[in-house]
């Protein structure tokens, strides 16, 4: 019989049983298989061209400016990076079972597997909106939201009473012009720490003498220069005094983690699809394609975060 | 017929056991593990990042091989990811050269960041 479906063609194999779910334009199970498994790769590949241009963004401005990524880097939790690799790995781990499980027929512990799987993406999600969540709560954001040091909020706008803008505007204007440059103020600088941790006050004066003056606009700088090292979490020092645009790096990290969460989401409602038919006994060793290819788009889901954890949290 | 098109091989579906699966896995986490402490390690800022990009590229290797089982699929599938990678460097390649000439004729600016009213 098989001799006959694989000579006679499409007819023949229809009239002697072709598998319900096997497409009419397809001879056999594995040309489908194959084909399926085909496009899957295609669209893998368009999405690591995707992904590229985001890298790219972030090559071209790592070269340029290493300071900025060894500095900003920091506010990073290499723990939390780190948990959330070896969450995705587990989750890729038994979604690899759980193929593994659908190849054998095993019902049961392809539905174990998924929800495994579903459980590891979710975990991800989670310890991404705590990361999240703190640098939302420290203004450690992209471009314009770019206001770290919630202590230092009225600088800006109140610079000359407050004691705080002079910490502040001491860097910016000082070197600029020195014409409206203040002392740093002990007191504040004593102040900022004490909502953690760095010893910005130390530094200021340093910081002020390094900046070049032609770097900076005129008119004074208003936020850049405040000092980021109070809220790193302790395992950030003072800021060098040749970081300027911070802002830079989390730009390029939202934009890199944000696509990647995307993907995550998008994978667990594949996954959850996945889930269903599973449930529903819909894949047994003759076909589970879906399961192999949602699959292989957790895969990629991975290998993407695979190449994101060092290069963002694990910058020396 | 329908014995044969479902048999176990799923065609060409290639089922890998479970202890490489097992295998791979545990390679992903040493090497995670691995990856954090190098960091510590000062080694020169072009040679710690040499090392986490092996490392990371080691790391997608064997999901690449074991969990999306290419070593055993059809050699297309390999050819369509490679070419794929093969244009990611040339693009980051390019993008740095060409960043690289340009770049001392840059002068870069702190950005006036304003707040908002």
């Amino acid at each position: 019989m098989a001799d006959i479906a694989a000579t006679g063609g499409h007819a023949a194999a229809h009239e002697l049983g072709h598998p319900s779910h096997v497409q009419h334009h397809f001879d056999t199970s594995a040309q489908q298989f194959e084909a399926s498994k085909l496009g899957m790769w295609l669209f893998l590949g368009t999405e690591v061209l995707f992904f590229s241009g985001l890298f790219c963004a972030y090559t071209v401005y790592r070269f340029n400016h290493p300071e900025i990524f060894a500095y900003a880097h920091k506010s990073l939790s290499v723990f939390w990076g780190a948990l959330n690799t070896i969450i995705l790995i587990a989750s890729s781990f038994t979604m690899a079972l759980g193929v593994w499980c659908a190849q054998k027929s095993n019902r049961p512990g392809l539905v174990i597997c998924l929800i495994l799987t579903l459980a590891g993406a979710a975990g991800f999600m989670v310890i991404k909106a705590i990361e999240y969540n703190e640098k939302f709560q420290h203004g450690k954001l992209w471009g314009r939201l770019y206001q770290p040091a919630q202590h230092d909020d009225h600088a800006a706008d109140d610079h000359a009473a407050d004691a705080g803008a002079a910490d502040a505007h001491a860097a910016a204007s000082g070197a600029a012009h020195g014409s409206d440059a203040r002392p740093t103020d002990p007191a504040h600088g004593a102040a900022a720490p004490a909502a953690g941790h760095g010893p910005s006050a130390a530094f200021q004066p340093e910081r002020t003498s390094l900046a070049e003056p032609n770097q900076l606009p005129r008119g004074g700088v208003k936020l850049s220069t405040l000092t980021a090292g109070g809220h790193d979490k302790g395992h950030g020092g003072p800021k060098p005094a040749d970081v300027h645009n911070e802002h830079i790096f989390y730009g390029i990290y939202f934009c890199l983690t944000g696509l990647h969460g995307l993907h995550v989401l998008a994978g667990m409602v594949v996954l959850s699809c996945v889930l269903v038919g599973a449930v529903q006994g819909r894949y047994h060793a003759g076909y589970y394609t879906p399961v192999d290819l949602g699959g292989l788009y957790w895969h990629l889901v991975d290998l993407i975060w695979i190449f994101l954890f060092p290069l963002l949290y694990l910058i020396h | 017929m329908a014995g044969d098109a479902h048999g176990g091989s799923h065609g060409g579906g290639h089922i890998m056991p479970v202890y490489m699966l097992v295998f791979t896995f545990a390679a992903l986490i040493i090497l995670t593990i691995l990856t954090v402490l190098v960091t510590r390690v000062d080694l020169g800022g072009t040679l710690n990042l040499s090392i986490a990009l092996i490392i990371a590229t080691v790391k997608a290797a064997l999901v690449c091989l074991y969990f999306m089982h290419l070593r055993y699929d059809r050699p297309f599938n390999s050819i369509i990811l490679g070419a794929c990678v093969l244009f990611v460097i040339l693009f980051l390649g390019l993008s740095t050269i060409d960043t690289e000439q340009y770049r001392d004729e840059i002068h870069w600016r702190q950005v006036e960041l304003s707040r908002g009213p």
